[in-house]
């Protein structure tokens, strides 16, 4: 049965039909057309389908779309400016060279987001830890580690002009 | 589409009771990453969901007026860690349950969830057993507070019937103020894993440091259960901490009180390896905690 949620999807209000038995992911992808939003595992183990609710990231796959009632989800498409341009850790995706064949980039940047967004500084081990929920079949995860790395002292450095 | 007869967001802990009781298809869904697992997996599938995800009065943690602190079974894992009066009574604790899955894991699992799954393997099991952790369950006929103790019965099986729910934890100033603790997950891998082994040891130490007055052990899939080790906590009573048995006794104690099984994961030999092992490490650890040193 179809119900109506309201969720502020990338900053705009929305107002979903749902089906109560389906998940966040499938929501974002199939009704909302939010393709960045990868379907990888559906069991909560790859990260693909990372976005974030309230700030906080979760895997949209395991998430009940019924949850986000009331919620702000954010996704990659999320991120750019308003001149289109990409985001800062997006760049710094590119500049590092953190994308192979792109499938687990989208997950990775929003927890990207969400490990910048603390305003804290980390070793390269905890930033191994913080990014740990998700799978790259193709990089062996140092250029992606470069590149969070990289968006943190960015991100302090602007936080401190 | 997750196969599910039903979803029901209840609005407060006494409404989800009401829920559970009225459908008996109904099962109780906390931060989902189990339960929702199951349902892929097949095993849950038409079942009916009450949830009690988006309920306030079962989050958070809290200093009681007896000093007992209060953690929410609906508190997920990343807010326990980073509660300041978990940093501050239950590092232990907070450690532990940022050993569970991964970061997005972390962020939607709960306590409660962790728990009341009854898996032996629960991160949060084996340290909740050592701070002698009460279960606070409300159902039809209301509030009952019952010890950890007595709350596994199986594999996946607890005492909690099927219309409770668990709103929290409690942990007793007894239990917390002048005690340190360890907990050791092995795992082959560092993140996304579940425990092969889990070890808990917590001690208090004497005014000079120099022996145990008391200490506790617990384990995960040591057995069908998380358990504690009465007889091994017995061998370190008043025990001073330059005795050379002192690391021996309890360990090999320690193995006449579990009960492993071998499974896909390790070997039940293994695993009696891994006991002995993680026992001396987490008390070495927490021991080190207080400020003091075995000198065995």
């Amino acid at each position: 049965m179809l119900k109506i949620i309201h969720v502020t999807v990338n900053g705009r209000e929305r107002e979903i039909a749902v089906d109560e038995r389906e998940s966040l992911l499938d929501t974002l992808r199939n009704r909302l057309d939010l393709s960045s939003v990868k379907k990888g595992c559906e069991v909560g183990e790859c990260g693909a389908c990372t976005v974030l609710v309230d700030g906080e990231a979760i895997d949209s796959c395991i998430y009940l779309a019924m949850w986000a009632d009331g919620k702000s989800v954010m996704t990659v498409e999320g991120l750019k400016s308003r001149e289109g341009d990409l985001s800062p850790i997006q760049k710094a995706f590119i500049e590092e060279a953190a994308v192979q064949c792109g499938f687990c980039t989208p997950g990775i940047i929003m927890s990207a987001v969400e490990i910048v967004g603390t305003g804290k500084r980390y070793t390269r081990e905890e930033l191994r830890k913080l990014i740990s929920g998700h799978l790259c079949r193709c990089t062996g995860y140092e250029k992606i580690l470069d590149a969070v790395a990289r968006s943190v002292e960015e991100h302090l450095r602007g936080a401190a002009d | 589409m997750f196969d599910i007869a039903g979803f029901y967001e209840a609005r407060s802990v006494d409404d989800a009771v009401r829920a559970l009781s009225e459908d008996e298809n109904a099962e109780l869904i906390n931060g989902g990453t189990d339960v929702l697992i199951r349902v892929r997996a097949g095993k849950d599938a038409g079942r009916a969901l009450v949830s009690v995800k988006n309920i306030p009065e079962i989050k958070g943690v809290k200093l009681l007026p007896d000093e007992s602190i209060w953690i929410g079974a609906g508190t997920s894992f990343t807010h326990i860690t980073n509660d300041p009066l978990i940093m501050e009574h239950l590092p232990m604790l907070g450690e532990a349950v940022d050993m569970v899955g991964g970061p997005q894991i972390r962020n939607m699992g709960t306590m409660g969830g962790n728990i009341c799954n009854g898996a032996t393997s629960a991160d949060s099991a084996a340290s909740a057993v050592s701070l002698n952790t009460e279960l606070l369950l409300t159902g039809p006929e209301g509030e009952r507070r019952i010890s950890i103790h007595d709350f596994y019965t199986g594999p996946g099986r607890t005492v909690r019937r099927r219309e409770e729910v668990c709103t929290g934890f409690l942990i007793r100033k007894e239990d917390y103020e002048g005690w340190t603790g360890k907990y050791i997950k092995y795992g082959k891998r560092r993140a996304m894993e579940i425990a092969t082994l889990g070890c808990a040891v917590r001690v208090k130490l004497n005014g000079d440091r120099s022996r145990i007055e008391e200490a506790r052990l617990a384990y995960g899939v040591a057995a069908p259960t998380p358990i504690r080790c009465r007889k091994a906590e017995e061998k370190l009573k008043n025990r001073s901490l330059s005795d050379p048995g002192l690391l021996s006794d309890f360990s090999e104690t320690a193995l006449t009180e579990v009960n492993p099984r071998s499974s896909w994961r390790a070997s039940r030999e293994f695993r009696m390896q891994l006991i002995s092992e993680l026992a001396k490490r987490a008390l070495s650890e927490a021991v080190k905690l207080s400020g003091g040193e075995i000198h065995a």
